[in-house]
């Protein structure tokens, strides 16, 4: 140990008021689960990347068609398949429709079943996913079946049987994934509440009188929150994905509406010549995935318990 | 809590064994420098049980992974110091020396024993993987020496225990495992991270009983890290405490209990429930919580929470005072100018 | 564990049969009918309506097709000449399973491989790029990625064929178009698993009885990795079917995707229905093999 150099008088002996014991700042401060989840994240350069990404996308998608003067729908058979110019930043295509406009169209689309399978999850999933956790017994048992049968079912087939009951379109789309896009959202909250439950401070709670009601809200789904963002965050690519898939095959949104599939699959047609009609959607969808998996990923990362240390 | 005589039978010679001097470890986190070990000096004899106690944050398991080298390579930085074994400074040898010390001269038992097996591995192979590597056995004969080691950690049926999965065994028992593994190259040294925390009391006893058994037969000199007094009582020789990333005090276990000369040690035993003790004498917990080690305080760490602080305690450091060849404690109170002060009743009071 | 797998078994035929049942009552709900050719008269058409046992009340259509399906019997297709779905689907099948199979033996190993190095040098150079191909690989799709390969290794540079199926030449682009998808999908499970595993108390202890690196990861850590890696099958086997579909249109491959499409588009109820039944068994049995791959590998549920 070192020796201390300084004179030391008698007042450095004097005992200290009870004032100085600041006990919170000797302890340091203790960093909530938010704050050092978000303190995470902002190291993941990748995923901060993503989140600008996407928020670029979404201004993008609802600035864009007021800064170009044509409808997506405006057909003008003279002005067909002209490249990228100042007036056409993605060219036309064959019926002389602006593609930047009907690029941008397209996102909306998708950002609009992004939204819808997040609502899904949140309304329909995570609901049933608690009661069945919570109440177990019979009744869980019940509605795992559901679960499992719906499971069963690949998501393709229900879509594309909802689809041939329903006329193509966003309609069908949003049906199919209100019936299938939340088993694993459902699955997942489950788990998680079949575990908080048996937990200690569960049973605190209900020593201390507290109804099941009041358990789910004030206890159990807070614990679970980070798992939810984490969970949506996963199915939103991939209700994304699926849609693009139905309209490349022709079984999503219809013409004249513009989905980012449809779009790819009619630039697809047109790759001999005209390829640029592909590389547009084409790589503004793929910059959408990319950064919706980057964000996902950054955020599960970020929000899963084991990581802190 | 066990009657403190535990030890004081087997006479440990003066032969050091291990020595650690002025150890300084800090980790790299996201948040900024964490510096787990401020100033640790210890040191360990042949034959002894030195229990190292302290709170949750206090440094200890750093200080045991330390000693190992357990440590995640990648943010831990040596800050200084040295730990000194069998001639040698174990912070300077590569890693490929440290893997024959490592399970060969110094062995470690871990806390939690529903985790530290492989799980899809049998026991057998998991005891026999140390016999084959240090010692070279052949299978058969380090198939032998398993079942021996399992005989003498307590272990019914070796034989067919061997072939089975650690989820096949109950806590205490795949402790025992852990322990038989450990010990099976003869290590010179055990170091036992909190290695009863995890099991209930009964089976404590027990596993207790065995690391005494085994000191008594082999010799082995035991590290135990702990934040009980109870097992700090029932089992060690000598004990350091260690509080903030420093060890504050050491001596031998009738120093500590009988003679102790810090306040953060006052309440340690102030706050443990004696059954024979006056009940009128209030149970006294130690208020707050242990310091950050991300902005560690500059004096002793222990000023916030005690209270006999004095201003000179949170600027500066003390020096360690000797009370005698085996004892000494680092504390302003010690200091000729500070005022003279009675330890708690309690303490005095606990024989 | 014998419990474990009937089980299983029970709930696959009930989904299998909630599937068949919601199928039929779907496609007769179809907006066309079948044989929905002009040249038809209406007494031809009822003729073939009767032929087919179209005619009749939809329960008893119901009854008859379920007895047949259990039956193996798909009944026959409107579209193609009046060919047995069942014998369509095993025509076209092969040719999708090839293409699948290839897909995974290209992606598994490179995947394996991504996954492990980046999990051992985490935060490293090599954890990121891995990362990064791993993430890319699953956000641009197939029906991205396939077009641009036949542009540019198909049309501009000659070197493979790009449609068709004529030689196993031409199963190298779409296997590999579905074999990025592939090694994305592995690479990531594999990282994290690996990950996960790394930090377990088990490890460290296996470090601690002085085993040398390459020790500790091959005999402790790969074994509890992989076995999780199960899991991964369901989703590969999702992604590659759905991804067939798409290659398979994009590269003009008689397979079943192919064949799906099609039957959609010009209402052919029967192998509507026997490819959704087929697609169903498939992912259904997917689940079920993993299910019971899993209880083998992982000794905590086979001996417990």
């Amino acid at each position: 140990m070192e020796t201390s150099q300084r004179q030391l008088t008698p007042e450095l002996f004097e005992p200290v008021g009870e004032d100085f014991k600041d006990y919170e700042r000797i302890a340091g401060p203790s960093i909530g689960f938010w704050r050092d989840s978000w303190q995470r994240f902002k190291k993941n350069k990748a995923s901060l990347i993503g989140l600008v990404v996407i928020i670029a996308l979404i201004v993008t998608a609802y600035v864009a068609p007021l800064l170009v003067p044509y409808s997506p729908y405006a057909q003008d058979m003279t002005r067909g398949y002209l490249g990228t110019s100042a007036e056409h930043l993605m060219g036309t295509d064959k019926f002389g429709r602006d593609m930047f406009v009907r690029v941008w169209e397209g996102m909306r689309v998708s950002l609009y079943i992004a939204l819808l399978a997040a609502f899904f999850d949140l309304v329909i999933g995570v609901p049933f996913g608690a009661v069945s956790g919570l109440l177990g017994g019979k009744v869980d048992g019940v509605m795992q079946r559901i679960i499992e049968v719906l499971n069963g079912i690949p998501n393709l087939v229900i879509a594309i049987l909802v689809m041939l009951v329903l006329n193509p379109g966003i309609v069908t789309i949003s049906v199919a994934i209100g019936i299938a896009g939340w088993t694993s959202m459902a699955r997942i909250i489950r788990g998680r509440v079949m575990q908080l439950r048996d937990q200690e401070f569960t049973l605190a709670a209900r020593s201390l009188g507290a109804g099941r009601r009041r358990i789910l809200t004030k206890h159990l789904l807070p614990n679970s929150l980070g798992l939810i963002i984490i969970t949506l965050m996963l199915t939103i690519p991939s209700a994304i994905f699926y849609e693009a898939v139905l309209s490349f095959i022709g079984l999503g949104i219809q013409v004249p509406k513009a989905s980012l599939g449809s779009l790819i699959n009619d630039g697809y047609q047109e790759l001999r010549f005209h390829s640029y009609l592909l590389w547009f959607p084409a790589a503004v969808f793929s910059l959408l995935m990319l950064s919706f998996n980057l964000l996902a990923d950054g955020l599960r990362d970020a929000l899963d318990p084991r990581m802190r240390k | 809590m066990a009657a403190l005589n535990g030890n004081a039978n087997v006479e440990p010679n003066d032969d050091v064994l291990l020595e650690v001097k002025d150890l300084r470890i800090s980790f790299s986190t996201y948040a900024g420098e964490v510096q787990a070990i401020r100033d640790a000096s210890f040191n360990l004899r042949r034959g002894e049980t030195l229990a190292i106690v302290g709170e949750s944050g206090s440094g200890k398991s750093v200080t045991a992974r330390s000693i190992m080298r357990l440590n995640p390579e990648a943010n831990t930085i040596v800050r200084g110091g040295e730990i000194l074994f069998d001639g040698r400074d174990i912070l300077q040898l590569s890693e490929k020396q440290m893997q024959s010390v490592r399970g060969r001269r110094i062995a470690m038992v871990f806390q939690d024993p529903m985790t530290s097996l492989d799980p899809t591995m049998r026991i057998g192979p998991q005891i026999m993987e140390s016999l084959k590597k240090h010692l070279g056995m052949s299978g058969n004969r380090a198939k032998e020496r398993a079942i021996e080691l399992l005989k003498l950690v307590g272990i019914p049926s070796p034989e067919d225990r061997m072939r089975q999965y650690p989820h096949q065994f109950s806590g205490g028992m795949r402790q025992r495992v852990v322990i038989a593994i450990a010990l099976s190259c003869d290590p010179e040294i055990l170091i036992a991270d909190e290695p009863t925390t995890a099991l209930d009391v009964t089976i404590q006893a027990q596993i207790l009983e065995l690391f005494r058994e085994l000191q008594e037969r082999i010799g082995t000199s035991i590290i135990l890290i702990t934040h009980d007094l109870g097992v700090v009582a029932s089992t060690a020789h000598r004990v350091a405490v260690m509080y903030g990333g420093k060890i504050i005090e050491t001596g031998t276990l009738r120093d500590i209990f009988y003679n102790p000369q810090m306040p953060y040690t006052w309440g340690l035993l102030a706050s443990i429930p004696l059954p024979t003790a006056d009940r009128s004498l209030e149970l006294i917990p130690i208020p707050g919580s242990p310091p950050s080690a991300l902005d560690p305080p500059k004096g002793c760490p222990f000023t916030a929470r005690c209270p006999y602080a004095m201003r000179i305690c949170a600027e500066e450091m003390p020096e360690f005072t000797r009370f005698s060849d085996e004892h000494r404690a680092a504390c302003w109170l010690h200091h000729q100018m500070a005022p003279n002060v009675e330890p708690p009743a309690r303490i005095g009071g606990t024989r | 564990m014998l419990r474990y797998v009937a089980r299983r078994l029970v709930i696959m035929f009930v989904t299998l049969f909630v599937i068949i049942t919601v199928t039929f009552f779907i496609s007769k709900a179809l907006p066309g009918t079948p044989f929905a050719d002009d040249k038809l008269t209406p007494q031809s058409r009822e003729v073939l309506f009767a032929k087919y046992g179209l005619d009749q009340p939809l329960i008893v259509q119901y009854a008859k097709y379920m007895l047949q399906v259990a039956q193996g019997n798909l009944g026959d297709s409107f579209y193609f000449e009046s060919r047995p779905v069942t014998q369509i689907i095993l025509e076209q099948a092969p040719v999708s399973a090839f293409i699948g199979i290839q897909a995974v033996i290209m992606g598994l190993i490179p995947g394996l491989i991504f996954g492990v190095a980046a999990a051992l040098r985490h935060n490293s150079v090599i954890d990121y790029t891995a990362t990064a191909i791993a993430v890319a690989g699953i956000s641009v799709p197939s029906f991205v990625l396939a077009p641009i390969m036949q542009y540019w290794i198909g049309f501009k540079w000659g070197l493979l064929p790009i449609a068709f199926f004529d030689s196993w030449a031409h199963s190298i682009m779409p296997s590999v178009a579905l074999a990025v998808f592939v090694v994305a999908i592995v690479a990531r499970y594999v990282r994290s698993e690996m990950l996960e595993v790394l930090g377990q108390d088990y490890v460290t202890l296996a470090k601690a009885k002085g085993l040398t690196y390459v020790a500790v990861v091959g005999r402790h850590v790969l074994r509890n990795s992989l076995i999780p890696l199960v899991t991964v099958l369901l989703p590969l086997v999702v992604g590659i079917v759905t991804g067939s579909i798409v290659i398979e249109q994009i590269f003009a491959i008689p397979g079943i995707g192919t064949l799906f499409v099609q039957s959609i588009q010009v209402n052919d109820y029967a192998t509507i229905l026997g490819t959704t039944i087929f697609y169903s068994t498939f992912f259904i049995l997917a689940f079920l093999v993993q299910d019971i791959l899993y209880a083998i590998i992982d000794p905590r549920i086979r001996v417990a």
